[in-house]
């Protein structure tokens, strides 16, 4: 049985060419193996031989991606190789990115298993951490001894087509991939049975690592609010008939901002919801339950409060994930910020 | 996205009607809602009296906004 042929990338720096003044190089490939290469042959064993390497400096991947992406895939083809390894690339970021773009790249052109290792810092981890397997590493390449033979390990199996374990299993950064399956105890046991650990004082790990929610220090009050101009936001999915912008019933990849100038209230022939989390039934019949246009327009005219923004900024609650609500948050506050809004409501169902 | 406005620089009240949820995320100024398909106002009640609660509401979110807080606070109606 012939020996399964890998291709190697490294950057300048591993290849033995130089530091930060190599890392222009263009790619250039080498037979067999170079620098770190060595470690992850022997830790190959048997099974698999490195036939090639192909080095790149970081600055040069970085200023000319695409060029040189087509540029290493005629290089690395004429190696005909079944696996293809980036890295290590510890926590060096542009050596992480092209490891990364590289190793997506290649699996997808050739169709072969790839594999690459960062540290959990390295911008290459969130970046790729979907789309293929990177081994978690420590921060320097002191860890070389250490992340060469997970990824050799971890790699021949995607090569044998074999199972591949979890994260904590095999080494490799988790993936934000979720896998059922069948515990043989049901999760009421498993629940009471943490519980009883927790109260008897021993060690209890949890199942599902909770979020971690930061916080942010509360901002001084508003010193008079009869002379500021107020905007309401929500997530309860209020949007206009029809839904122009396809705002989503739940996981919303995005919000709205919708024009309210001149109007007293919000009319349910020209506003629903979309929100899948909660009745429609009255808020559909009177969006006002939700943003509240009716009574901010009467206390506006009366003098409460200075101004209402002259629209509303909206999506849905339910299932949307923390990331895309951060996102939403820091995108609009820019807007009300440059448009003078000195306090926000936000509503949710 | 409550915490994302306040970053921003702008005081902001979050009128919820789950109120762990909002405590757990990290609103700083939290109002309570009424019921979850009607946050804002009771339409069991009658149009006039769940307008009056709607009114009832936002005042208060407006007390908060006006009100200095070292930590999370819930204004109760």
């Amino acid at each position: 049985m012939s020996k399964l042929r890998v291709v190697h990338y490294i950057n300048n720096f591993f290849a033995g060419v130089g530091g930060e003044e190599k890392a222009d190089i263009p790619p250039q490939a080498r037979d067999g193996v170079v620098g770190p290469g060595l470690a992850l042959s022997k830790a190959l064993g048997e099974e698999a031989e490195i036939v090639g390497t192909i080095i790149c400096g970081d600055s040069y991947f970085g200023e000319n991606t695409k060029s040189a992406k087509e540029e290493m895939l005629k290089l690395i083809e004429m190696y005909n190789p079944d696996i293809f390894v980036a890295g290590p690339a510890f926590n060096a970021g542009r050596y992480g990115f092209a490891c990364g773009e590289m190793a997506t790249f290649i699996e997808e052109e050739l169709q072969i298993p790839v594999v690459s290792a960062m540290y959990k810092e390295n911008p290459g981890v969130d970046m790729f951490k979907r789309d293929m397997h990177i081994i978690e590493t420590e921060i320097s390449a002191a860890d070389m001894r250490n992340a060469v033979p997970k990824m050799a390990k971890l790699v021949l199996k995607l090569a044998k087509g074999e199972e591949v374990g979890s994260p904590a299993e095999e080494g490799y950064h988790e993936r934000g991939i979720r896998v059922n399956y069948f515990h043989e105890k049901r999760g009421s046991e498993r629940g009471v049975g943490l519980l009883v650990k927790k109260m008897n004082g021993e060690e209890c790990v949890t199942e599902y690592p909770m979020p971690v929610f930061d916080r942010v220090d509360p901002l001084p009050a508003v010193a008079d609010i009869t002379k500021v101009k107020v905007a309401i936001v929500t997530s309860g999915g209020i949007v206009p008939q029809g839904n122009p912008d396809r705002i989503e019933s739940s996981s919303a990849t995005k919000y709205g901002i919708y024009d309210i100038s001149g109007m007293n209230d919000l009319s349910a022939d020209d506003f629903m919801t979309v929100h899948g989390g909660y009745d429609r039934a009255f808020v559909t019949e009177n969006p006002n339950l939700v943003v509240p246009l009716d009574v901010m327009r009467e206390m506006e005219q009366e003098g409460v409060i200075g101004e209402l923004a002259n629209y509303f900024v909206t999506t849905t609650g339910t299932g949307t994930s923390v990331g895309n609500a951060k996102g939403f948050g820091e995108h609009f506050a820019r807007k009300l910020v440059e448009d003078g809004v000195g306090a926000v409501i936000l509503t949710s169902t | 996205m409550v915490k994302e406005v306040e970053r921003a620089g702008i005081p902001v009240v979050h009128l919820a009607t789950v109120v762990p949820i909002s405590l757990t995320i990290g609103a700083n100024r939290i109002v309570p809602g009424i019921g979850i398909p009607y946050p804002l106002g009771d339409p069991t009640l009658g149009e006039v009296k769940s307008k009056k609660i709607r009114r009832s509401i936002v005042e208060q979110a407006l007390t908060a906004l006006q009100t200095e807080v070292d930590g999370q606070t819930v204004f109760e109606m």
